[in-house]
């Protein structure tokens, strides 16, 4: 049998699974062929829900406007983890850029997959084909990753006609955001894989907005007490706020792979369940 | 003799402590339309998952196009066309591009899709539908897309679980026309069915199954040789006469089937058996003389209860 051609990122991705799952056999679930999964994401987006992605630049924005202009101007500055004393609207808006990611890669990867399986009957049919579950999975993913790139894009150009962003560093944001995406779509995908109502779904809800509000995202993390400050960064947002923020700001330091790390785990662990939770339910 | 397409020994899917397909044994030859009948929850589907590769077995041997699908499953299912028993198209996408994303799906090149798929809306008389949402399609339309969609990548083997199933006589008529010809041109067939005029117009060879196993197997007409007789005459007396009346006729034709609402006697002539009635003095209230069909066969051998 002849495999179909991999390109370069897939083939990445793969290898980085298949060293992770160790014996896993990885020819049974992969054929190299993840790309035709997210050509019909495109498809189907252009069709039917480009007002959807539409909204999705333009809430962040909003918030940034109402809550970093429009305070801010009452607040004035605030100090950095770092020490470093920045506008409040600079302070928030790589945090807002790191939830923008999350939500971005949530929505795809929760809403978007559970109508997938529950209703469209969507993965049964691809996974009829010579597609294997990890082509799926990588291809949803990927998708929801392009979306979470083009409301960063966006954001980052609003950032920097506002004049948010305080150094060069902030070029790597735009990475930076894509690895946060990719955390929340690979565990977003993994969740939703296990859950079979819609009263379920609304946990994910639950678990976000409370993230979003108090993983230092409009005040430092040091208004806490220690204790809540544990809890706090044990939760992945804080950790892309927190690389984000160094990044738009310019306070690089060694430190900030551990955000990385974090994510690169997060990944992994998302991979490896949707992987095999969609094996369990498709190819019992 | 050219390699069997599919060869099943003792094939076995248990879950936990039920058991749903229970050691069946058949092959099926390159060119041939071979049908597995049987009533709701005897495995039919069961069966079809582990030969399309999207279901791994529990026991016993199954090869299919000569490979292990529990092994080598995207291989097997790059040369399988499948029509499951609910459709399921991608309705975010129109009729012609449901089509060409389910070709890249198998890796094809984008103009051989392009090609194929123009041909495929031909042959499913779809070509006019070609840029309409897959939801505005009747049911019959929508039957006949999931085929042409199942047929892209030229598959050596089509898989086709219940394929009329809740379609009206016209449209089931017009989709037997089309398998037909597919048949025609040498595509080997794999189709389950409860519908024994299904099976009697699509299957040169089925076998019949039952809670998981092979009750019988053979062409149609050799099972209705074997399992019925030539012709079946049915009789009303009214429903509380009939089980009186069927004590009298008992030992005409080849054998006699009371039901509640009629009284069944197979024989190799009907007109015969209900004149030796009538001269005997029975006046039935309706009388029915009719070929005997697949559907004797296979109430007889999966018998009358009600199978949820």
């Amino acid at each position: 049998m002849t495999r179909p051609n991999l390109s370069p990122s897939t083939l990445a991705a793969a290898t980085g699974t298949a060293l992770l799952f160790g014996r896993f056999p990885v020819g049974k679930y992969y054929s190299g062929n993840a790309r035709s999964v997210m050509a019909r994401g495109w498809r189907a987006t252009r069709s039917t829900n480009s007002l959807v992605v539409m909204s999705g630049i333009v809430e962040p924005i909003f918030y940034l406007l109402s809550m970093g202009l429009g305070l801010g101007a009452l607040i004035g500055q605030v100090q950095t983890e770092d020490g470093q004393r920045v506008p409040y609207a600079a302070f928030i808006a790589p945090a807002l850029l790191a939830v923008a990611a999350m939500n971005g890669a949530i929505y795809d990867s929760t809403w978007n997959v559970f109508f997938k399986m529950q209703f469209a009957k969507l993965y049964e049919g691809m996974l009829a084909t010579s597609l294997g579950p990890l082509d799926v999975a990588l291809g949803e993913i990927s998708l929801a990753l392009a979306r979470g790139l083009l409301y960063a894009t966006g954001f980052m150009l609003v950032m920097q006609a506002l004049g948010l962003n305080l150094s060069w560093w902030a070029l790597l944001a735009l990475p930076a955001v894509l690895l946060i995406a990719f955390g929340f779509a690979s565990v977003g995908m993994a969740v939703t894989s296990y859950l079979k109502t819609f009263q379920q779904m609304d946990w994910i809800n639950f678990v976000l907005l409370p993230m979003f509000l108090f993983s230092a995202t409009f005040y430092p993390l040091s208004v806490y007490p220690q204790g809540i400050q544990y809890v706090i960064q044990a939760l992945p947002l804080w950790h892309g706020v927190e690389l984000v923020r160094a990044l738009t700001t310019g306070q690089v330091n060694a430190g900030l792979l551990w955000h990385v790390l974090y994510y690169a785990v997060m990944i992994a662990v998302g991979l490896f369940l949707t992987t095999r939770r969609l094996r369990a339910l498709f190819l019992d | 003799m050219p390699d069997p397409v599919i060869v099943s020994q003792n094939l076995v899917k248990r879950y936990q402590d039920f058991v749903a397909v229970d050691g069946i044994s058949f092959e099926v030859a390159p060119g041939e339309s071979f049908g597995l009948l049987g009533p709701n929850g005897a495995g039919k589907s069961t069966t079809m998952r582990m030969i399309g590769a999207v279901s791994t077995r529990t026991g016993g041997e199954l090869r299919v196009l000569g490979l292990d699908p529990n092994e080598y499953g995207p291989e097997i299912r790059s040369q399988l066309g499948v029509v499951p028993q609910e459709n399921n198209l991608d309705l975010e996408l129109k009729v012609r591009e449901n089509l060409l994303v389910y070709g890249r799906y198998f890796g094809l090149p984008r103009a051989r899709v392009a090609r194929r798929a123009d041909e495929l809306l031909e042959f499913a008389q779809l070509a006019d539908k070609a840029t309409h949402k897959v939801d505005d399609l009747s049911g019959g339309m929508k039957r006949r897309l999931t085929i042409a969609r199942a047929l892209i990548n030229d598959p050596r083997l089509l898989l086709l679980d219940e394929p009329t199933t809740g379609l009206d006589p016209q449209a089931r008529h017009i989709l037997w026309d089309r398998l037909f010809r597919l048949k025609e041109q040498g595509t080997t067939l794999l189709v389950t069915t409860h519908y024994m005029d299904e099976a009697e117009q699509l299957c040169d060879r089925l076998v019949v199954v039952d809670q998981g196993r092979i009750m019988a197997e053979g062409s149609p007409a050799d099972l209705i040789r074997r399992y019925s007789s030539r012709e079946v005459l049915e009789v009303r007396f009214g429903s509380t006469q009939n089980a009186e009346v069927a004590e009298r006729i008992q030992g005409s034709g080849e054998r006699v089937e009371v039901l509640p609402d009629r009284i069944l006697v197979y024989s190799d002539s009907g007109e015969k058996e209900l004149e030796r009635m009538t001269a005997a003095g029975l006046r039935p209230l309706t009388s029915l003389v009719r070929r005997s069909s697949l559907e004797d066969v296979f109430l007889r051998l999966t018998g009358r209860n009600l199978i949820e």
